[in-house]
């Protein structure tokens, strides 16, 4: 911990800087302690007999240690089948959605584009205003999507908030005297995106990709109402664990001790499953940290 | 910057949109998929004032009026779907709002910078988990029989199921997991107060708590208006999964809001006209907020965001 200077004593009729210090970490230990705290304890309890969590012996360590919730969970097709489902949709749906930002945010980034205000307008609309559930599900069922992928991310996919973060940081982060000179060089639009814009917004880049990637992780809704139970992504899976609390086939298949055995074992892949779900994006985002931080001050300065 | 005036404005109409032909070509495919998702669907609206057969298709099914939307009226949890909409919101809202703001305040003002990123990394954490991962751990945590809160309480209480819990749940659990996130976009603000301003503080002795209220406060009061009008103009969306994955029959009292609904007539029951009217409702409730709210804010703000 890097330690500062001590300033001079705060003297009207408030606390001196040094007790202001001591105030300011102790509320923010306790801040970090309730945010982390839920998640270690998940943690802990995916490493414990789940009868010693719920007996409360596991507040601080494991108890009982073991690895049998993961060893269930990598054991259990439809947890895996979902895991590999998610693995594409985020894939694919991250691309697409990114490509969309890029495809919009540039045109509208360049200032002398004729109805670059009405193409504005056209897609901050669909922020505010949307035909809704069933309307969507229809066009969605009518264009022949229905249980496949295209399902996943056509309909949604298009995400007009983040496209006005991209906009805001070409227009801001990128000095307009460097795409005039292109321009007089004679560098075509199309030229100036591919060799100048793209290379030079690599941390916006960044952000998209990691608040594409966490949207298509988490999303179970859209699977929920347009896919077939063998495609839904993992947190569908985990529903019928984590929610229902049901035990499924194979789960009944890996033991031979009868309910109790199997009782406990449903437990144990709660704390698991959840590990295993949480983990990518958890592990992904603290390496983007700096630049969505950046980006949303981009943005703040244009209001 | 070589004083080269763009000539481009000054070029006919005609000429401007053929020199920039390629944009308009990358422009093509998203505007293609939005008119196709999202201008669908508006169109698709409205069956909420027919009685929509599938084989008749969308334009071919009878014309009903206000029918559904008096059903609607009519149905017997009317009342109560609205008052849970709305009290979860607003609940949401006034336990919710302050809560990043006076975090940013005091991680502003600690001196410890690298603690200070730990803390910040850690409290973005819980954003980036599903809702569906979220509402397993409350599972976890309210159960009856050994789940952390009755393990710390000493109870054996099931919350779940206990109607009166619900909003609480529902409300915490939304700050737990969003408070962090939304710190940044005020410690963004307050990354623009000029580090001279608290010189001066300091040499006239002011304490921090004073340097705050004097510096800080007023600095982040246009971005907190701004923020406050955003959230108030979204009243109605209440998040639809929390409210569907927590939802049992015991507390169906305050946990039945109107999204859930609209998923269950709509798509479990496929009473298609009928849900996209409920839906429709719940848009329009919305749109009057944010043009009432716009107005304020062009107002008092100058800001406008339509």
């Amino acid at each position: 911990m890097s330690k500062t200077k001590n300033g001079s004593q705060g003297k009207l009729g408030g606390l001196s800087d040094r007790t202001s210090d001591v105030i300011l970490v102790i509320f923010s230990l306790l801040i970090l302690i309730i945010v982390a705290y839920p998640l270690y304890y998940i943690l802990v309890a995916s490493f414990s007999n789940p009868y010693d969590v719920y007996a409360g012996k596991t507040f601080l360590l494991p108890s009982g240690f073991t690895l049998d919730g993961y060893k269930a969970v990598f054991a259990d097709d439809s947890i895996l089948s979902g895991y590999w489902n998610s693995i594409v949709y985020t894939v694919v749906g991250t691309i697409f959605s990114v490509a969309m930002i890029y495809l919009v945010a540039y045109p509208l980034s360049c200032s002398d584009l004729p109805g670059k205000k009405l193409i504005s307008i056209f897609f901050v609309i669909t922020m505010y205003f949307g035909g809704g559930l069933i309307p969507t599900y229809l066009i969605v069922r009518d264009t022949g999507i229905m249980q496949t992928i295209f399902a996943m991310f056509l309909p949604g996919g298009v995400a007009v908030g983040n496209m006005i973060i991209a906009r805001n940081y070409f227009e801001t982060s990128i000095p307009a005297s460097l795409k005039e000179a292109a321009d007089i060089d004679g560098a075509s639009k199309l030229r100036i995106f591919v060799s100048m814009i793209i290379p030079l917004s690599m941390p916006i880049l960044s952000v998209m990709t990691i608040f594409s990637m966490v949207a298509y992780w988490n999303d179970w809704f859209t699977a929920l109402i347009y896919m077939r139970g063998d495609q839904a992504p993992l947190p569908l899976v985990l529903r019928n664990v984590l929610i229902k609390s049901s035990t499924s086939a194979a789960q009944a298949s890996m033991v031979s001790g009868g309910y109790a055995e199997l009782n406990k074992l449903t437990e144990m892949i709660k704390f698991s499953s959840i590990i295993v779900a949480a983990a990518p994006m958890l592990i992904a985002y603290p390496f983007v940290q700096k630049y969505f931080e950046q980006g949303f001050m981009s943005g703040a300065v244009k209001g | 910057m070589k004083a080269v005036a763009r000539p481009v404005h000054r070029k006919p109409l005609g000429k401007r949109i053929l020199d920039n032909w390629q944009l308009y070509l990358l422009l093509l495919i998203p505007v293609v998929i939005t008119i196709v998702y999202k201008y669908g669907p508006m169109y698709g609206i409205q069956i909420a004032f027919r009685d929509f057969r599938a084989n008749r298709g969308i334009t071919g099914s009878e014309w009903v009026g206000w029918k559904w939307f008096e059903r609607f009226f009519q149905a017997p949890t009317f009342d109560r779907m609205i008052r849970n909409t709305i009290l979860l919101s607003l609940y949401s809202l006034l336990w919710g709002f302050p809560v990043p703001i006076i975090l940013s305040l005091a991680l502003n003002q600690l001196r410890f910078k690298r603690f200070r990123r730990v803390v910040q990394t850690v409290i973005y954490a819980p954003h980036f988990i599903s809702t569906m991962i979220i509402c397993g751990m409350l599972r976890i945590f309210l159960s009856p029989s050994g789940g952390l809160i009755n393990l710390l309480f000493g109870t054996r209480i099931d919350f779940l199921t206990e109607a009166s819990m619900f909003r609480t749940i529902y409300v915490a659990s939304g700050i737990w997991q969003e408070a962090g996130w939304g710190t940044i976009i005020y410690l963004a603000t307050l990354s623009s107060v000029d580090p001279s301003l608290y010189e001066a503080a300091k040499v006239d002795g002011a304490s921090v708590f004073q340097r705050i209220l004097h510096i800080d406060i007023p600095c982040l009061i246009p971005m907190i208006i701004l923020q406050l009008i955003m959230s108030a103009s979204g009243l109605m969306n209440v998040g639809f999964e929390k409210a569907f994955l927590l939802q049992t029959d015991l507390n169906k009292a305050t946990s039945d809001i109107i999204a859930v609904y609209v998923y269950d007539q709509g798509i479990q029951r496929a009473s298609y006209s009928y849900a996209t009217a409920i839906g429709l409702f719940n848009t329009a409730i919305n749109i009057v907020l944010l043009l009432i709210v716009n107005r304020i804010a062009k107002k008092f703000a100058d800001v406008n965001f339509i």
